[in-house]
């Protein structure tokens, strides 16, 4: 039976960076659809470079617990997991849209089935969409209210701005919310002036983020006016500009993300049907809209 | 319905076993046995009751070709845990009994039989001899994770295999693979890397090609290797990969032909490259160390030189927390600290008065 690793960044310094990676690898253990499932890192422990040889399985699903394609997923992970004959050309893709590719780890010989990131995958809207369910606390939310995701960002790789838009798009394409504007921290538009992009009174954001942290703990809410100083914390929702504006935490956290990560493995050929089935029965994915 | 030990030994028999001093064969209808201290027949379809005076023999048997993890490095690894290899097996589940010790950087692991079945328990080494009830008990592996995230302190451990595990609980009542994936938990990689190391198989990756292989912002290390000699790998080695801040063996030198004269610990389990800590502090290095020297000029009275050497000292080897608040005497303590900031720095913090200048 293949086995399955999830592989995130990690960090040095914040705890809980690894905590969204750990609770969704356990949710997926619980299905008994792989051999092993085991958490991977770039700062932490098990490394990208070591995991590989701790799992029996002659062949691995890899899904990479990341917002975008780029500097990561294309350069980093396939280089530190041994995988001599990657090219990012392999996953044939226009910035969103890679799938996996097949490759052989030189160090242990397994056969890697390497994912796209979980963040450009289509189900990840589902999951934007159910954090502004719980954020809201109304399974309906839609009208009347405006949704901002938003994305790091960064001038230096034009994917990670891509993945923020593509979820927009697709989110005002079912025309649930009244508008849907993707924005960013690092570039234009940017998430400071939230209020200027919307009409609507009520204002959903959902930071595209793996894990809570600085970023989204500390800088979205300050730069949003949530708050003056992020450690006093902040009112959900929180009144800016005459608008209210409700924060998320990162979806990265959302129980749903589970089966974003069986989606990948699963279009990549991973037998994963009832294991699906279980973890929507229990992250409540049962209506995910694209199937 | 799992199949018994004996009826599992009389199949496998067909193709002849020999395994820890067990030989089994198949003529005819009947099931030979051999141990060093008996040579027994037993019927192929019902062979239970004539062996029971090699019961021991077939028990071990059963557990680590059916039991056991038999993946390579964890069948090591749990063999090497009960001292399998040079110890006869009635010797063994004598020692069993009583249970059969390891340790393995601050993890106890002891060995014992259950009804026959090997059973784990896994703690810090600290608390080796305390009764499991005085311990917090734990039975699911994953928890590992939450017990090896923080130290004693409540400080974040990013490097699993630090020395600050924190004590207070227990895994009593694990079985093989729970044993290994528990361990696997808290010390991620440290068996494989082990076993390899064993088969004279561990792939190392020096300190040279490691950094070479960096990009991003960490690509600029490979730019500190450009001097001559490797004094400043060994200041790395030296810094971070002490026993005093890591229990991994470092088996990595400066390159394949250049091994590091620093001394790479006494660990069980080897490192076999540079991790992504002495990577991440290598490129604070690489850009501190790209500075020139140059010539300060200061008055020290010969104690103050000490007191600042003390600092340095007590900050290294992590002893401020243990300077007591009025223990004057010490030349790191915080009062003769403070006085010597107070009468040595100006308003800006310039040691001496003395401008740290444009870099």
């Amino acid at each position: 039976m293949p086995a399955l690793v999830i592989a995130a960044h990690g960090s040095h310094l914040n705890p809980d960076s690894s905590t969204p990676t750990f609770e969704h690898a356990d949710t997926i253990r619980e299905t008994g659809a792989f051999d092993a499932v085991r958490e991977a890192f770039w700062k932490e422990e098990p490394h990208f470079r070591e995991v590989l040889r701790t799992l029996d399985s002659d062949e691995v699903f890899v899904v990479p617990l990341f917002v975008s394609e780029g500097y990561f997923t294309e350069e980093v992970i396939p280089r530190e997991l041994r995988l001599e004959e990657w090219d990012p050309e392999l996953w044939d893709s226009d910035g969103t849209s890679a799938t996996h590719a097949t490759c052989t780890a030189s160090d242990t010989g397994q056969t890697v089935h390497y994912c796209g990131p979980v963040g450009t995958h289509r189900a990840m809207s589902d999951v934007i969409v159910r954090r502004a369910e719980s954020v809201t606390d109304d399974p309906d939310v839609g009208a009347g209210f405006g949704l901002a995701v938003v994305g790091h960002g960064t001038e230096r790789n034009e994917n990670s701005a891509k993945a923020i838009e593509y979820h927009a798009d697709r989110i005002r394409e079912r025309d649930r919310f009244d508008e849907v504007r993707a924005l960013f921290m690092d570039e234009d538009p940017e998430v400071d002036d939230v209020t200027d992009f919307f009409e609507s009174d009520d204002i959903v954001v959902v930071p595209l983020f793996i894990a809570d942290g600085y970023h989204t703990q500390e800088d979205i809410p300050e730069d949003m006016g949530l708050t003056e100083d992020y450690r006093t914390g902040w009112e959900t929702p929180a009144e800016v500009d005459g608008k209210r504006i409700w924060y998320s935490g990162a979806v990265g956290t959302e129980p749903l993300l589970a089966d974003v990560i069986l989606e990948r493995a699963a279009d990549a050929g991973a037998d994963v049907e009832d294991a699906l089935e279980m973890v929507r029965k229990r992250t409540g994915g049962a209506a995910l809209i694209e199937q | 319905m799992d199949t018994s030990p004996y009826e599992a030994l009389a199949e496998a028999a067909a193709d002849g076993v020999e395994f820890d001093g067990l030989v089994a064969t198949r003529e005819g209808g009947q099931l030979l046995v051999e141990t060093p201290e008996e040579t027994l027949t037993a019927p192929v379809e019902t062979p239970r009751s004539a062996l029971a005076e090699v019961g021991e023999y077939v028990e071990n048997w059963f557990f680590w070709h059916q039991t056991a993890p038999q993946a390579e490095p964890r069948w090591a690894f749990l063999r090497w845990l009960e001292r399998a290899s040079g110890h006869a097996v009635p010797e063994r589940y004598d020692a069993l009994e009583d249970g059969l010790s390891r340790s393995w950087g601050q993890l106890h692991v002891t060995a014992t039989l259950d009804d026959d079945q090997r059973r784990y328990d896994l703690r810090h080494e600290a608390d080796a001899d305390r009764a499991a009830t005085d311990l917090q008990r734990y039975d699911e592996p994953r928890d590992a994770r939450d017990i090896a995230k923080l130290d004693a302190d409540g400080e974040y451990r990013p490097l699993k295999t630090a020395p600050t595990l924190r004590s207070g609980w227990v895994f009593p009542d694990l079985d093989a693979a729970d044993l290994v994936a528990a361990v696997d938990f808290c010390y991620p990689a440290t068996i494989e890397n082990w076993h390899r190391e064993r088969e004279d198989d561990l792939d190392i990756s020096h300190w040279h090609e490691t950094m070479a292989r960096q990009t991003g912002i960490y690509g600029v290390v490979e730019t500190w290797d450009r001097q001559e000699g490797h004094d400043h790998v060994e200041w790395v080695a030296e810094a971070c990969c002490d026993d005093s801040q890591c229990l991994k063996r470092r088996e990595w030198g400066y390159d394949a032909e250049t091994p590091l004269e620093t001394d790479g610990g006494s660990g069980v389990f080897p490192c076999r490259e540079p991790c992504s800590i002495v990577v991440s502090a290598a490129r604070q290095w690489t850009k501190q160390e790209g500075e020139q020297a140059r010539t300060y000029e200061f008055e020290l009275t010969p104690t103050e030189k000490e007191q600042l050497e003390a600092v340095v000292d007590a900050v290294a080897e992590g002893w401020i927390d243990d300077i007591r608040p009025a223990d004057v005497r010490n030349e790191a303590n915080k009062l003769r600290i403070r006085f010597l900031r107070a009468k040595l720095f100006d308003d800006d913090g310039n040691l001496g008065g003395v401008s740290t200048g444009e870099e």
